[in-house]
């Protein structure tokens, strides 16, 4: 057993050397560390756990590091020229019939040769003290993460110190925040700073801090502040601020759960109306409805799919582009399906909905099926891109997440599009012909026929489209085109065939319908008010939002 | 009734509530003898069957597609498993006076609505009218604002979605995903017993044939012609000074009781009634029963649901992958090439058979026959 003071001794006189070899940088070890370094290898518990506080509080980057080497079990004890003392392992070996390891010194890590494995005792790191490390090395890596040149990960560490509100983390956050000019970084800095300074301040202190974090609508202070504001033991002031703050940060929550179910339902909209789009055009030119539409956006999803797997395994440097090219492709192959389908059968039975709907309800059966038999049951996994995953945050408390931003984006772009087509290019112009009176565009030479394959292949690539951005936002798996084919429908019915506008209006408004009464109502009986508020509103308006006015009886 | 039709209609109802019975009683293994599955089989496909005649006569006639009468069946399936829930009593796993799902849902005393169904006489009564007023609430706003043709469809396809979800949930107090099962008794009678089988089954057979003999009748009145004509012309029909939407109504009343009878002898039977009877899927199937056996005949209908059905249950336990793509091309073949189901294209064959035959004996009087197809809405 080697006596404590010779470890002490030893320890003084090999730090001292190593002070003199680098003059510039160790400082010289306080008593206090000295005595806790001996402590360390020695067999009490409790005083080997002080040593590591004493050596932590140092913040010295190399003795934090030299923590994370106890941590591992790679810090040894050995006799050397008379003396204990403490060595950080590196690489073992084998060298003959020996194992040997590079050793280096605690502190400054200047190596000092190889030597065998006998000769050093390990400094055992046990449940306890890998515990009392830990707050260190963590403060150690989050000091490191608030100088991340990535703004994301510096308002990860900036969160992560409010959550633990530990006094000792003040002096960093205070100094970070003079450094930070990131707005949503300083936002959470401000906030991590204001919660220790709750948790631990002065009264003075708590104070400013609840006042602060209600000017910060700090979501997450809530429950630190109603504790405050519930303790008997706190100062007038302090409960009243705490109060004050709630109220404010209750009120900024409502603001921004408004905002939030807004966006929500103008993200559902949005893909209602890339679904219904192509429904109702198609609708309003052949009076068909295709219960196939929603297996087409099924296509455009797999396509999607199939595009991912294909970069992955041919040009993995590139996959983030990979969606680039997915969204023409499940454009193509749903519209190619939607063609064969037209062609195929739909054309034979022109002026017979009814029947059309049951056929393409079969076709539609037959491509889920043919789905499942080919890329199996269970879903598949389709990544996002990583321009596409994270989000843009607009305000405190709320971050619009990228995917509904494009699929947003994207709906207005095929309404764009799709007003172009129709009111700008001379196809549109035989669609809305043949849409109006299909007898007396064809006598004046107007091909119906190719008006009606072109349009259906244009509606079914639009549902492709759909698809491929569902992958984004949902799961993709063979009966994905069931969960939204119907309130496409009702879109359709509540739209009224022949605007474009119906569409839009319908879409938007049950998109944002749904979304607002969900959570009154749950999802469930929300779907149900859906429905019976479009009976309801058909009683008003039995040909939906804009119907076309004609001296036909039947329309 | 024409003449032939009443013979057949005979000779129908003996084989299948006289013969089939007897047959039953016959010792397993004897020639003819038909087992106690096979006849529990047929018991539904018989329900079935009374539901497609309902659907018939709202399609086939009036040119109404309901792409919902799942939600009518399974309102008549739970309206009788509800009874028969009640009648379980404290025999059940738990023990307790309430079915088993509401201990499992820590549900304490036995919700209102169900109170009724202790009554077997209510129950009857139940079972057509909670999916015929249910039928008439949804049928007179749609009608009353003319929502017709595909719009319709869609709105049920909606309903049956609707109606879906909601027997989902636990919180209705009607089993949720897992429905009404487990049934000990109807009305006394042990359901494991295969007399009470036996019985139920007649008491379909006998069912089956009073709802034929009843939409024959509608058909055959004028109020049937009407329906015709307002499927192949409405607009005709509302200017010579009819309400279409008046005989619509009341078609679609027709058939969604007729459909809740159906399910009421289907709960027993099957012996559980879930959620998954009501949705999207099982609704349109069954349109798809009365497109393969021939719309605007009955019969038709009636064979539709019976080969249907046996074809599913053969396909599903041989081959389950194929059955969804089967079931997607009959939808397909049973509107592209038997736009008038197997009833229509035996009838065609049939005719050029004769006219074949006749041609030989007669050359002169082969004349052009006259075409079977009917017009279609």
């Amino acid at each position: 057993m080697i006596s404590r003071s010779t470890v002490f001794l030893s320890l003084v006189a090999w730090l001292a050397v190593g002070a003199a070899g680098h003059a510039a940088g160790a400082p010289a070890p306080s008593s206090e560390l000295a005595a806790a370094l001996t402590d360390l290898t020695g067999d009490d518990a409790d005083k080997r756990e002080a040593a590591v506080t004493v050596i932590g509080q140092t913040r010295d980057p190399k003795w934090i590091q030299f923590l994370s080497a106890l941590r591992d079990g790679s810090v040894y004890t050995r006799r050397h020229s008379g003396k204990t003392e403490l060595v950080v392992g590196g690489t073992k070996a084998t060298k003959g019939d020996q194992d040997v390891i590079d050793i280096a010194s605690a502190y400054e890590r200047a190596p000092l040769g190889t030597v065998p494995l006998t000769d050093l005792k390990e400094v055992p790191a046990d449940r306890r003290l890998r515990l009392a490390i830990k707050p260190f090395l963590d403060a150690d890596e989050t000091k490191v993460q608030l100088a991340d040149p990535d703004p994301n990960v510096r308002r990860g560490a900036a969160v992560k110190l409010g959550n633990q509100a530990v006094a000792t983390a003040a002096p960093v956050v205070e100094e970070a925040l003079k450094k930070e000019s990131d707005r949503w970084v300083r936002h959470a800095l401000a906030e991590a700073l204001a919660l220790t300074h709750l948790a631990n301040g002065t009264p003075a202190q708590r104070t400013a801090a609840a006042h602060s974090l209600g000017d910060l609508h700090s979501e997450s202070a809530v429950p630190a502040l109603q504790r405050l504001a519930a303790d008997t033991a706190a100062s007038p002031a302090e409960r009243a601020a705490a109060v004050t703050a709630i109220r404010a940060i209750e009120r900024w929550g409502l603001l921004t759960r408004t905002v939030e179910t807004l966006f929500q339902g103008a993200s559902l909209a949005s893909i209602l109306l890339l679904m219904a789009l192509g429904l109702a055009v198609v609708f309003g030119l052949m009076g068909v409805i295709n219960m196939a539409h929603g297996e087409l956006m099924a296509l455009g999803a797999y396509a999607t799919f199939v595009v991912q797997n294909w970069f992955r395994a041919v040009w993995p440097s590139h996959f983030d582009s990979y969606f680039l090219v997915a969204l023409p492709v499940s454009f193509l192959v749903a519209a190619a399906v939607g063609l064969v389908l037209e062609r195929g059968v739909i054309r034979f039975l022109y002026g017979r909905p009814l029947e059309t709907l049951l056929l393409t309800w079969g076709a539609s059966l037959i491509i889920q099926q043919g789905l499942r038999l080919w890329f199996g049951a269970a879903n598949v996994d389709v990544s996002s891109p990583s321009w596409l995953s994270g989000g843009v945050p607009v305000m405190v408390g709320l971050t619009l997440p990228y995917n509904r931003v494009f699929i947003i984006g994207l709906a207005t772009a095929a309404v764009a599009a799709m007003y172009w087509l129709l009111f700008r290019t001379n196809a549109g112009l035989r669609i809305r012909a043949v849409t109006q009176n299909r007898a007396m565009s064809s006598c004046l030479g107007v091909r119906a026929g190719v008006v009606d394959a072109t349009t259906f292949a244009f509606g079914a690539g639009l549902a492709g489209l759909a698809g491929c951005a569902l992958t984004q936002i949902g799961n993709v798996g063979p009966s994905l085109g069931q969960n939204y084919i119907v309130d496409s429908f009702m879109v359709v019915v509540t739209g009224g065939v022949g605007k474009l506008a119906g569409t839009i209006l319908a879409s938007a408004g049950l998109g944002g319908l749904t979304k607002g009464i969900e959570p009154a109502l749950g999802a469930v009986f929300g779907k149900v008010a859906i429905l019976v508020g479009v009976i309801l509103f058909l009683q008003r308006r039995p040909a939906g939002l804009f119907a076309t006015r004609g001296r036909n009886a039947e329309a | 009734m024409p003449k032939r039709e009443v013979v057949a209609l005979g000779i129908a109802a003996i084989v299948v509530a006289v013969v089939l019975p007897l047959c039953n009683l016959l010792p397993s293994g004897a020639p003819l003898a038909v087992s106690n599955f096979t006849l529990n089989l047929f018991g539904k496909f018989l329900t079935y069957a009374i539901l497609a005649l309902g659907l018939d006569l709202l399609w086939g006639y009036a040119g109404v597609l309901s792409l919902g009468h799942g939600v009518f069946f399974g309102l008549g399936a739970y309206a009788m498993g509800m009874h028969l829930m009640l009648e379980i009593g404290s025999k059940s796993v738990y023990q307790s006076a309430l079915p088993d799902f509401m201990v499992w849902n820590q549900v304490k005393s036995l919700p209102l609505f169900w109170w009724p169904f202790h009554s077997a006489a209510f129950t009857l009564v139940a079972i057509v009218l909670v999916p015929a007023l249910f039928g008439f609430a949804f049928g007179y706003l749609a009608f009353r604002s003319r929502i017709r043709g595909v719009y319709f469809s869609i709105i049920t396809q909606a309903l049956a979605l609707s109606a879906w979800l909601v027997f989902n949930r636990n919180e209705m107090n009607l089993g949720g995903t897992n429905g009404l099962a487990d049934f000990k008794t109807i009305f006394g009678f042990p359901l494991s017993q295969p007399a009470t089988q036996r019985g139920l089954y007649v008491v379909t057979a006998l069912t089956l044939i009073a709802a034929y003999v009843l939409c024959r009748w509608i058909t055959l009145t004028r109020a049937g012609k009407v329906l015709v004509a307002i499927r192949d012309s409405e607009t005709r029909v509302l200017f010579s000074g009819y309400s279409p939407a008046a005989y619509k109504l009341f078609v679609f009343v027709v058939s969604a009781g007729l459909a809740g009878v159906a399910g009421a002898l289907y709960a027993p039977q099957v012996g559980i009634i879930t959620p998954a009877k009501i949705g999207v899927l099982p609704s349109i199937e069954m349109v798809v029963w009365v497109a393969a056996g021939g719309r605007g005949t009955l019969y038709g209908a009636v064979l539709g649901a019976f080969g249907v059905n046996w074809i599913q249950s053969w396909l599903t336990t041989s081959y389950p992958d194929l059955w969804l793509l089967f079931l997607g091309g009959l939808f397909m073949g049973a509107v592209l090439f038997f736009p008038d189901g197997v009833v229509g294209a035996l009838g065609r064959l049939g005719a050029r058979a004769r006219r074949i035959v006749s041609r030989r004996a007669d050359p002169a009087a082969a004349t052009p026959s006259v075409s079977l197809g009917r017009p279609t809405p």
